[in-house]
């Protein structure tokens, strides 16, 4: 077993002799080597997150027809390290009246949220923090963590602004969680288990061509649980400023903000590792370790550009509009999707695998097809009885 | 004493430590916190316990539901949300005389049982408790009956909101 083969076991067997050899007994050397893990990951993941900083004003700015950072070293890549030293040298405010334990510890579990996610996350065969067998669960655990540090921000700061923000970005989340969580249930369904490891291991053919339509819902709600564009309303610049961190200043906000931006990255992650193989790439993950972890984090980042695409290119929705959206025709369709997704899995076991695909697949495009023609005879209806009432239809918009 | 001694001594101290201060705290927003905080010491000892479906269940359900639905009821039904009132009701006592009459009771029914001084059995390698649950909760000669009942108890809190909450002659919701 070499190095290049299973580099942690390798990095942590090394490690073990050493610390044996100080007279450490070897539990507690176990668990030095468990916590030099984690700030291993966390450290790398920070230096991506100050990447990822440089990689969002890069994209926004080629979207909306700018150049974006370029001044400060080669294509604008030291920006963001000037962007933390403002940050870190700000004045750090606390607004009179806020409830300052409550202020202070809600942008550490924001951020919080967002790395304990890492540690489900399956970055090669070998490397992984833990193979949890209820990792789709842990997924929506961590998200109800972020649920509470946005309430927490949004209460403490004693501004009426921000505590709007957190009440509809608490809203949103609560309400996005339910499609999210029908759909990590169907990839559940394929591989047999809720473990990130067995999911990816399953995907001889990626999930996304069993249940493209379960890929794009879960894609949906991802972006409604991060709240970002076209579901910012807790944002609203317009209206409430910036929402639930408004009160912020300094590397706190800096908290937020960097962990919004990993939290689109891991989510990006995490749609790949579901439903477009995790680091799996036509055989290239059993040729190294490294190749896998390439191979993840360049899908991470597709997935991480698609939602920087869509947060860029639409509209805000109205709050009401979202809601009505997810509760009358996200969830039902979620739920109907799963509902024939498992009921197919159990009459197609033993099928052979091309049947049992385009079944699969046609069955999806199908759903979405009825779920859209039903969307669409509903908004019809609608515009006639607005427009077919003829009287005021201008009173009849401002009643609504 | 053991490692996993030391940890559940800090995660039951802990755990009643958030549980106390969420009944002495004055502000109604800080003991909604407190409870998230004990909430939370109970799943990580159900981690500890190995029954990780039931720690994560228990963040996703308490923390991510119950907690929030606190949270948004104390700051949806009081006028002022730095709220200052009095830290207990008069039946204090009665709620005191009862838990500490609980504890008696099971600290007396827990010693006579044969199961808290015999050593648990190790969890066989390759157990899947997970699978386990799910094939005990459908299965005919375990759990199901009682699961479909709590099912059908559940939508039928659902359809009583949505009924209270309907309003007929409106027609519909909010409009």
């Amino acid at each position: 077993m070499s190095f290049w083969n299973d580099p942690l076991k390798v990095a942590a067997d090394w490690l073990l002799g050493i610390f044996t050899g100080w007279g450490l007994p070897e539990i507690a050397a176990n668990i030095l080597i468990g916590f030099l893990g984690v700030l291993l990951l966390i450290s790398v993941l920070m230096l991506v997150d100050i990447f990822l900083v440089w990689v969002e004003r890069k994209v926004v700015s080629r979207f909306q027809d700018r150049i974006g950072p370029n001044r400060v070293g080669p294509f604008g890549l030291i920006q963001p390290f000037a962007d933390i030293i403002k940050l870190i040298i700000k004045e750090d405010t606390t607004p009179s009246g806020a409830d300052k334990v409550v202020y202070n510890i809600a942008p550490m579990l924001s951020m919080m949220s967002v790395l304990i996610l890492w540690a489900v996350v399956p970055l090669a065969p070998t490397i992984l923090g833990v193979d949890l067998n209820i990792g789709a669960l842990y997924i929506i655990a961590a998200g109800a963590i972020g649920t509470l540090s946005i309430i927490m921000a949004g209460w403490s700061s004693n501004n009426k602004f921000a505590l709007i923000g957190a009440f509809r970005q608490v809203a949103v989340m609560v309400s996005f969680e339910i499609p999210m969580l029908t759909m990590l249930l169907i990839p559940t369904i394929f591989a047999g288990s809720m473990g990130m490891g067995r999911i990816i291991e399953s995907q001889q053919i990626w999930f996304v061509f069993l249940a493209p339509l379960a890929a794009l819902i879960f894609l949906i709600a991802a972006i409604a649980e991060l709240g970002r564009a076209p579901f910012d309303m807790a944002e609203g610049e317009s209206e409430l400023v910036s929402g639930y961190n408004i009160e912020y200043s300094g590397m706190k906000f800096g908290m937020f903000y960097a962990g919004e931006l990993l939290h689109a990255f891991t989510f990006g992650g995490f749609w790949s590792i579901l439903f477009f193989g995790g680091y799996r790439f036509f055989g290239l993950q059993d040729v190294s370790p490294f190749l896998a972890i390439a191979v993840i984090i360049f899908k991470a980042f597709i997935g991480y550009w698609i939602i920087m695409w869509v947060k860029y290119t639409l509209l805000r929705i109205r709050i009401d509009h979202m809601l009505g959206f997810n509760w009358k025709f996200l969830t039902p369709l979620a739920f109907t999707l799963l509902m024939m997704t498992a009921l197919l899995n159990a009459l197609l076991a033993g099928t052979p695998t091309w049947i049992y695909i385009s079944v699969m697949f046609l069955s999806n495009i199908l759903l979405a097809w009825i779920a859209t023609e039903i969307a669409r005879s509903y908004s019809r209806r609608e515009r006639e009885k607005v427009e077919g009432s003829g009287a005021a239809p201008v009173a009849e918009g401002v009643h609504h | 004493m053991t490692g996993e001694q030391i940890v559940f001594l800090l995660v039951a101290l802990f755990t009643l430590g958030s549980g106390l201060m969420v009944v002495t705290t004055r502000n109604l927003v800080h003991a909604a916190l407190w409870l998230v905080s004990t909430l939370f010491g109970v799943a990580v000892t159900y981690a500890l316990l190995s029954a990780s479906f039931l720690a994560v269940v228990q963040v996703v359900v308490y923390i991510g539901a119950i907690a929030i639905l606190f949270i948004f009821a104390v700051m949806l039904t009081r006028k002022d949300m730095r709220d200052q009132g009095a830290q207990q009701n008069p039946n204090w006592w009665v709620g005191a005389l009862l838990s500490v009459l609980t504890f008696i009771g099971l600290f007396f029914l827990l010693q006579g049982w044969s199961g808290m001084s015999t050593t648990a059995t190790a969890i066989p390698t390759g157990f899947d408790a997970i699978s386990e649950l799910g094939t005990a909760l459908v299965s005919p000669d375990a759990f199901v009956l009682p699961f479909e009942v709590a099912s059908v108890l559940l939508v039928a809190a659902l359809v009583g909101a949505v009924y209270v909450a309907f309003n007929p002659r409106k027609g519909d919701f909010g409009k």
